[in-house]
């Protein structure tokens, strides 16, 4: 798989939908910033709904705990939101990655 | 390196058995996650190609109302795509790398989109057979085993059946119009329901990976299953509305409690999947051109972005 | 048990978090299942107000709104990002929002205006309006019909566009007459958010790239010669609305920062010629409006008893 260098990075989207609620996870979304990422997820996950609060996180920046105990395929295992190949940076010049 | 892939394999297994999710970080067999990547990716292109044929009457919508409900639903289906773009970014593919698969033609997507809408009867039909065939295939996906999927899926069913009631509706307000009106809505019904019904996919006899897909709670009925369970369903809709569908073997059986229905033309069905469909190179030219023009936005976006953390660290 | 109770929970609470956000939004498909736009507002016209004036007002900022919301639906499906596909069908969907009303407004402050149907047709005033009127009867300015451009001429017309409808909105909010206010006070949430999204992108798209520069400059070459016509206001707007040469000034200051943040230049351009004085306001448009209407009216013109 080539990486297209004009994707924009992922963030991971949580909202609470009312007040007395936790903030839950709801998708994730592309957006050039996290100023950007903000609008996006207003009007793709709220349809621009008020009185909703929004967080959103870059997925690279969170830490994920591993669901089993043995996580033999990536060490240090307690890292990435996701443990497939995209999100671990992969030089553009190698090919059929 | 190698890992003794047994036990991993095992517990995956397990989870599966239980009728429990998998979940991003768990260990899966690649085959599992090709196979999904593959289903996602179809599901996700499938909705993002589905803007266009009903987008192609939104500028020509009769009615400021109608106007604004086809807008709202052609939006929610980028929605919908965008939704299950995000489940294949969690098995390690990116939107952008399926996007380009999907232009080059690598990867397919639903054939009914390769169908053209010639009136704006076909909004409803969409509306109410193809929505209608979707939710039927869909609704059982919200329990599939891959977590992410599913909770895609649980939104998008939501917004699947008012888009099905919104098609329902449109068309049984046309049937109270004129009798122009009432011709429009039935020819449209007899130009959609047989792609409607190829939309389940082939007869379960041609269907090679249904087995595996049902035995990894990926797929949870059959093509043959879903497809008669839509028929049972859309025959009384159709008979309230007022309008017949194209099938003169059509008839309830009392003995199997469903309907007997005739064989879709699975000749032109294959042609359509194929790629020679009357709209088939049109619709991913389209999706090309919007992705190719859109790419300069999208880098002036990251340029920008980056340029504002460098000034921040600075 | 408990692992089912567990997960059990956690699908309400995943439910819950779409439970608020799935009512109440005219944004989604099926909110926007409105029946009578006008429904349970009061419609008498305030003395002292003109009725015909007040129509004709209403024909301007509904047209203007109908107009430019069909040039931004033209861009679904076509957008840069999914993102934005999204959040451009957002901006479409409430200009047409705000056209329904208007132009109901419109018809109900003066009937003589609504095309006229056959006997017993269903078609309501506002369709009649939107889809039966010929495009010399069209009141918006030509900025909002012209064709589209690239993603640059959309930021650029929707920041032109939105801060100058913003700015009358924001004064027509104390309007005399109750719909219009109405109208306008839910307006000015939703153009606030235009200007805020073509904002952003404008200056993004300044500082981003030599092409997005380059494609920017072109689009602000394109767009400003549109611009005088929409502080030129008729006596309409002075008397029964707001004239948007009190706006000027605002808008400039606006337009003025937001080039500013991105190191742009207004191009020195003169304003395009009126023809005998006349403009879109006085039903003056360039070719594409009565092309856009062509496609736009097809449907509910082939059905004047049609019931959609
Ligand atoms: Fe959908
Ligand atoms: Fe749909």
């Amino acid at each position: 798989m080539t990486e297209n260098q004009a994707e924009w990075p992922l963030y991971e989207v949580f909202i609470r939908s009312k007040r007395g609620l936790n903030h839950v996870h709801v998708g994730s979304l592309h957006a050039p910033d996290a100023e950007l990422a903000l609008r996006h997820a207003r009007d793709v996950y709220t349809r621009r709904n008020e009185g909703v609060s929004i967080w959103v996180v870059p997925s690279a920046d969170i830490t994920a705990s591993s669901p089993q105990e043995k996580d033999p395929l990536f060490a240090p295992s307690g890292d990435k939101v996701y443990r497939h190949p995209t999100f671990y940076d992969i030089p553009s010049n190698v090919p059929h990655m | 390196m190698q890992v003794d892939e047994a036990p991993l394999e095992k517990a995956f297994d397990a989870t599966i058995g239980a009728g429990d999710r998998i979940e991003p970080r768990d260990w899966m067999p690649e085959k599992y996650r090709q196979t999904l990547i593959r289903q996602v990716a179809q599901h996700a292109h499938s909705e993002i190609i589905g803007m266009q044929p009903e987008g192609n009457w939104i500028t020509r919508a009769p009615s400021l109302r109608r106007k604004a409900v086809l807008l709202a639903k052609v939006q929610d289906e980028a929605g919908h795509g965008l939704y299950l773009y995000s489940a294949t970014e969690t098995l390690g593919v990116s939107r952008d790398e399926l996007t380009r698969r999907l232009i080059e033609g690598k990867q397919k997507y639903s054939s009914i989109f390769n169908y053209p809408t010639l009136t704006y009867a076909d909004v409803g039909s969409i509306g109410w057979l193809v929505d209608g065939a979707a939710i039927c295939n869909q609704v059982p996906l919200c329990r599939t085993s891959y977590g992410p999927y599913g909770r895609a899926m649980i939104r998008i069913c939501k917004e699947e059946s008012f888009h099905q009631r919104q098609g329902y509706e449109l068309l049984m307000t046309m049937m109270r119009g004129t009798d122009e009106q009432r011709a429009m809505v039935q020819e449209s019904v007899n130009r959609f329901w047989w792609p409607a019904l190829m939309m389940f996919g082939p007869p379960d006899g041609d269907s090679p990976n249904t087995a595996q897909s049902m035995e990894w709670g990926i797929k949870r009925h059959t093509n043959d299953e879903l497809r008669q369970r839509f028929v049972d369903m859309s025959v009384p809709q159709a008979e309230a509305l007022g309008v017949t569908f194209p099938d003169p073997e059509l008839q309830w059986n009392e003995e199997r409690g469903s309907y007997d229905f005739g064989e879709p033309d699975w000749d032109e069905f294959w042609q359509v999947v194929k790629g020679n469909g009357p709209c088939n190179t049109q619709r991913i030219a389209h999706r090309k051109a919007a992705y190719d023009d859109g790419a300069w936005v999208r880098e002036a976006a990251l340029a920008f972005a980056a340029k504002a953390r460098a000034d921040e660290n600075d | 048990m408990n692992d089912i109770h567990i997960q059990q929970d956690a699908e309400d609470a995943h439910d819950n978090a779409y439970a608020g956000l799935l009512s109440n939004d005219a944004h989604w498909a099926f909110g926007t299942d409105f029946e009578d736009p006008l429904a349970g507002v009061d419609t008498t016209i305030p003395d002292g107000l003109d009725a015909a004036e007040l129509a004709q007002y209403c024909l301007m900022l509904g047209d203007d709104a109908l107009v430019y919301a069909h040039r931004l639906s033209e861009w679904t499906s076509r957008a840069p990002d999914l993102e934005e596909d999204i959040a451009i069908a957002n901006l479409a969907l409430d200009l047409v929002g705000q056209a329904r009303l208007l132009l109901a407004r419109a018809a109900a402050a003066d009937s003589s205006i609504v095309p006229v149907l056959p006997e017993g047709s269903p078609v309501p005033d506002e369709d009649r309006l939107a889809f039966f009127r010929e495009a010399g009867d069209f009141r918006n300015v030509r900025l909002a019909e012209t064709p589209n451009g690239d993603f640059a001429e959309l930021v650029t017309r929707l920041l032109v566009l939105s801060t100058w409808r913003l700015a009358i909105f924001e004064r027509l909010v104390g309007h005399p007459d109750a719909v219009v206010s109405a109208i306008a006070a839910k307006g000015v949430k939703e153009l606030a958010y235009h200007r805020d999204f073509a904002g952003r992108w404008f200056v993004t798209l300044a500082g981003g790239t030599s092409e997005s520069r380059r494609r920017l400059t072109d689009a602000m070459r394109a767009v400003w010669p549109l611009i005088p016509e929409l502080g030129e206001g008729t006596d309409t707007e002075r008397t029964v609305g707001v004239d948007p040469a009190a706006v000027a000034l605002e808008v400039g200051v606006v337009l003025d920062q937001v080039l500013a943040v991105g190191g742009m230049t207004a191009p020195d351009v003169p304003g395009l010629a009126r023809v005998r004085g006349r403009a879109g306001r006085q039903g003056m448009h360039s070719e594409a409006l009565s092309r856009m209407l062509a496609e736009m009216q097809v449907v509910a013109r082939a059905h004047p008893r049609g019931r959609w």
